[in-house]
């Protein structure tokens, strides 16, 4: 009879743990989505400020129509991006061209006095910036999300339940911190 | 992270805890000199669960308030705004609301009871003197403080300590006043009721310095330390935080509004003297380590 006793509380305790793991992975999962979505955002606010900035720096510039295309091609696709790793090289592109752009802005003295302009910098780098924030805080919770799917016993629970691995979002720094005020 | 946290709720309980036996202390000795019973029991049980309750609920509101921050728009603070939402980002929370104090000495604080209701206030002086990178080693400090919930104990001692104040010199008046009354009508009646209001304000009086000591258990100066490490791993550029608090080390300190209930919710002392840079009674009620060990504790990460 004591036997009994004994094998139910372990399967008490079991059953205990699996429960707390299956929460934990749950709000990690949640977090991760959370910070995606984050993610996606602060893109896409990047990719709204190029149709403005490429306006801009036409009324000034006006042979420099490759760079132009350039961007706006990878601005498009960047917009039409799905998944974690296309996301992330349509950024690359969209960060390749949004430098070309501001260099070319170097030769134009008028334009990098332009009110605008200005203003449409400073929330490219406050954009950028946040881009980068979003990233670190989504890297920092896959991080924990895939330690904890691949270290036991947490491994069994997150096999279970079908919890998989998530990737995680690599992209060219963008300008930031100490030289984020000079973008060229 | 998460200990912390749960201390700091903790630390709050504790908090309304020993402020409901405190006044309800008060109340009851008031009661039995009065000989009225309970009623005095009951009514200071009843001022101490509406403080409790307030400084929970509104701490954030008055301690902004006796600041005098305004709340500002994204367009008349753009970088403030942008610096603040990055920040948010990182740390995984909502974005705080903003506002600006107006004072010259460059300062800052955070208040408010979770992330979910958080406040971020700076000094039009810190927004004049710091550059964008040391802005936002300010700002991560600050958040800091949200995220840990330290926001939460400053704010309910702040509104706490205030009230007690507010009563012990609401009782101190009444005694004086009261007692010209007295004199004026040359009656007697009046000379056990001033007596005892005379009591009660003493006693509060006595209380203050006892709060201040509770103040620093609560908000121990270590917190800083965190909040400065956890700020400049937000960042994830400590130099940022480091070249501010170097330039808070030659700035004025001298605040209009500066007072001791609210002076541990900054990120640096303010002081009440204007030229000097700690009074005596502020030095006494010190809240934070000194900048040089803070900027030294930074640079060896």
């Amino acid at each position: 009879m004591n036997a009994w006793w004994i094998v139910l509380g372990i399967v008490v305790l079991v059953l205990l743990a699996a429960i707390w793991i299956y929460n934990r992975l749950v709000s990690l999962r949640t977090r991760v989505d959370n910070g995606w979505s984050q993610i996606d955002v602060q893109l896409r606010r990047r990719a709204d400020l190029i149709p403005n900035l490429v306006e801009t720096v036409k009324g000034y510039a006006t042979h420099e129509r490759e760079v132009f295309e350039h961007v706006t091609e990878a601005r498009a696709r960047s917009i039409g991006a799905t998944g974690v790793s296309d996301q992330a090289d349509a950024e690359d592109q969209v960060t390749a061209g949004l430098r070309q752009l501001l260099a070319v802005v170097e030769n134009y003295p008028d334009l990098k006095a332009n009110e605008n302009f200005l203003a449409l910098q400073e929330e490219l780098v406050a954009t950028e910036s946040k881009i980068a924030y979003a990233r670190q805080f989504y890297n920092d919770q896959v991080m924990r999300l895939n330690t904890l799917i691949q270290s036991f016993p947490s491994s069994v629970v997150a096999g279970a339940f079908g919890f998989t691995e998530r990737p995680f979002f690599e992209i060219d720094e963008p300008t930031r911190g100490p030289v984020s005020v000079d973008l060229s | 992270m998460y200990e912390q946290i749960a201390a700091n709720k903790r630390k709050t309980a504790i908090l309304f805890v020993l402020a409901v036996l405190l006044l309800g202390g008060v109340g009851y000795t008031l009661g039995l000199l009065t000989d009225s019973g309970p009623v005095g029991l009951v009514i200071a049980l009843v001022v101490a669960v509406v403080m409790s309750v307030g400084s929970y609920l509104y701490g954030d509101r008055i301690v902004l308030a006796s600041t005098r921050a305004k709340e500002v728009s994204k367009q008349d603070a753009p970088r403030l705004h942008n610096l603040v939402e990055g920040l948010a980002i990182a740390a995984g929370i909502p974005k705080p609301k903003i506002w600006i104090v107006p004072e010259s000495a460059p300062n800052a604080f955070a208040t408010g009871r979770d992330p979910e209701h958080s406040h971020v206030a700076v000094t039009q002086g810190l927004l004049e003197t710091m550059n964008r990178v040391e802005l936002e080693g300010v700002i991560g400090h600050e958040m800091a403080h949200v995220l840990d919930r330290d926001i939460l104990v400053g704010t309910v001692v702040a509104t706490l300590v205030g009230a007690a104040v507010l009563l012990a010199e609401f009782f101190m008046r009444m005694w004086w006043w009261g007692g010209f009354r007295g004199r004026r009508g040359s009656d007697s009646g009046g000379g056990a009721a001033s007596a005892i209001i005379f009591a009660v304000g003493f006693l509060l009086l006595i209380l203050a310095p006892i709060f201040g000591q509770l103040i620093r258990l609560a908000v121990s100066r270590n917190r800083e330390f965190l909040a400065d490490a956890q700020g400049a791993m937000l960042t994830r550029y400590p130099p940022g935080l480091i070249a501010a608090l170097k330039k808070l080390q030659s700035a004025p300190t001298a605040m209009r509004s500066a007072n001791n209930a609210t002076a541990h919710l900054w990120l640096n002392q303010p002081s009440r003297l204007e030229g000097e840079r700690l009074g005596t009674l502020e030095r006494l009620f010190s809240t934070h380590p000194p900048l040089a060990e803070r900027i030294r504790r930074l640079e060896e990460m």
